[in-house]
This record gives C-alpha cells, structure tokens and sequence, in this order.
C-alpha cells in the first residue's frame, strides 16, 4: 500500500488497515511510547476497575449463601463496588463459590470463555479449593484450578463474608499490579 | 378384613392385616412400631401391584425413598412410604439377586419415585422397568461405572 502519508489515516482497506495499524503499533513500541502511555493509564484504569469489580452472580453450593450474606447490609460489598451481573458478558470475576461437579464443568469453562478480558477467577471455599469434603469423590472436581486458571483462593468452610470481602481486597492488589505492569498495546 | 376397601386412616395393626391377607406368602412383615410397618417382599415381580393397593386402598400419598443396598452377595431397593394423614410410614424391602438387577418401576403410583428411581439406578444400576426416563440424574453420561456399589473403589483404596 501507499504509505507515503505514514502515520496520517487515509481511506484503506481492511487489508491496508492491518498493515497500516502494525506499522503504528510497531513504531509505539520500539519508541518507548508503549511504556508511557501505559504509565499515564494504568492508573485510570487501575482505580476505575479496583472499584468497580463485578463478579459473575453465579451460585454453585453453600457459599454463594455467604456471598449473599456479604452483599447484605451488614456488610454491604456494594460499597466497595462488588456487583453482581447476571450476564458473563458485563463480568470481570468468576467466584468459584462451591463444590463443582463434573457435570457442571463444561458450564464453568464456557462461562469463563464468555467473559471479556481482562478476568479473574476466584476460588472461595474449600470445595472449590481441592474438593473440601469430597476430596476424592467420584463425582466432584478436586479443585476448581483444574479446569480455570484461578488468582485468588479464600479458605473457609464456608467462607465467611468479611474473608470473602478481604480476598477481593487481595484481588484489587493484583489488579493493580496488571494494569501497572503494561499489556495493553501488547496485541 | 375387606382388602378392597379404601381405608382413610389405617392403623399399624390393619395394615398388616390387609397386607399379609392380600399378598399371602407375598409380603411379610417382621415388625411393626408405633408409627412403622417393616415388611419383606418375596417376589420382586410384584412391587408395582403392592405399591399401587398401598397408593389406593391404604391411601399412602407419598413416596418418601427409594433406597439401594448393596449387601454383596445380593441387592436391595427399600421403599418408604408416608401417609401424611396419620404419619405412619411402610418399609418395604424388595430382594434383588445380583444376576437379574430388574424391579418394576413406581413412578407411575408416585411421580415422586421418578427421580429416586433414576438416582438408585445410576448410584447402584438397578434397573427399573417401565420407568419413563431411566438415565443418570447428576453423574455424567459418560460414566460406565456405579459409585455406590461395594465393588468400587475410590482411588487410594485397596
């Protein structure tokens, strides 16, 4: 393609378009400017979703009581910007918050996929840990690492909602970190 | 006693009364408590007869369990049967020989027995005939095994 008017946008072609977009983000990269732009935006990006997490409303077993419990007014998770969406496609944490049957895996790892980078996965409880109880069962995952990467594991049997609320604090932490190390423009 | 008659609210007594007239040599019960009827059945074939004179003339609405036993040499499939009027229970406890693992179904008497029916087949693999949907409940489909039975072994275990 002509790329006489280079870095100027002209009217292209979607073809033209990759070619013209990778020469943009190649000379970003190699002048450094990735590293500031992602110095300049990591931290909006890192407060704006440090305080707006949003698990996935997804009940698997006994704890998703405690979560219950947590967004009530005692503790009150909301205040924190813990929200519950119904949909994986508005969703930024899967809480594992449960035994998981092997029935139900193929049900997890498709909701995983459903949800839009970047996510997380919270593993809370010990069902949802190693299997807790049913360690060995015939029909329980030992463990929801087997099947999602996790980031977070809160113990507990069941976990009460002040540790469930400190483990997403821990998740904030790593959230930071993500978003402070630099991947946007990676892509 | 008249065994076609509809009793309301039977006692312990009259229920095994009835039963053993009724199902003579069929149905014995070996105890009886407050509240409780156990009896045998010799002849597995006829469950679905006992169950349905329980249903209608005994007028127990509800099928509580349906319970496998694996007792090695032979099977077991327990019933547990309520009169929510009254409150008494009947334990009925049908024999299975580990080379016919066949018992008619009750689902028909009691919807209730549907899913117990397809829990004990797939936890034990006893098989109940004219069952409407005989498929496991909460394993997988894929599963060639039964969990329940002595013969499997978790892993770990000798």
């Amino acid at each position: 393609m002509d790329m006489s008017l280079y870095p100027h946008a002209i009217a292209m072609s979607a073809d033209e378009f990759m070619d013209w977009s990778t020469a943009v983000i190649n000379d970003l990269l190699s002048a450094g400017t990735k590293k500031t732009v992602d110095k300049l935006t990591g931290p909006v990006w890192t407060w704006a979703m440090k305080n707006s997490m949003h698990p996935l409303h997804w009940g698997l077993a006994c704890c998703a009581l405690e979560m219950a419990a947590a967004s009530a007014p005692r503790h009150d998770a909301e205040r924190l910007g813990i929200i519950y969406r119904s949909s994986p496609r508005q969703t930024d944490i899967l809480l594992l918050n449960g035994w998981i049957g092997k029935k139900v895996r193929p049900s997890i790892r498709r909701l995983y996929e459903q949800m839009p980078n970047p996510k997380w996965v919270i593993a809370m409880g010990e069902c949802a840990i190693s299997g807790g109880p049913w360690y060995d069962s015939y029909n329980c995952v030992q463990g929801g690492d087997q099947i999602v990467p996790v980031d977070i594991f809160i113990p507990g049997c069941p976990v009460k909602p002040d540790a469930m609320i400190d483990g997403f604090m821990l998740l904030q932490n790593k959230i930071g970190d993500y978003f402070n190390r630099g991947v946007f423009m990676e892509d | 006693m008249d065994t076609e008659a509809v009793y309301q609210k039977p006692t312990t007594g009259e229920i095994k009364t009835l039963l053993e007239s009724k199902f003579k040599g069929n149905v014995t019960v070996k105890h009886t408590e407050d509240d409780r009827v156990l009896a045998d059945v010799a002849d597995k074939n006829a469950i679905f007869e006992i169950c349905n004179y329980i249903s209608e003339n005994l007028t127990f609405e509800h099928c509580s369990i349906v319970m496998g036993l694996d007792m090695v040499e032979h099977m077991e499939v327990i019933y547990v049967l309520t009169n929510y009027h009254t409150g008494l229970c009947i334990e009925l406890t049908a024999k299975l020989p580990l080379d016919d693992l066949h018992i008619p179904s009750v689902a028909l008497v009691w919807e209730g027995a549907n899913w117990h029916e397809r829990e004990t087949y797939e936890l034990f693999g006893i098989i109940f005939d004219g069952h409407p949907k005989l498929k496991r409940l909460l394993t997988p489909d894929t599963y060639n095994f039964y969990p329940f039975r002595k013969s499997y072994k978790l892993r770990g275990q000798e």
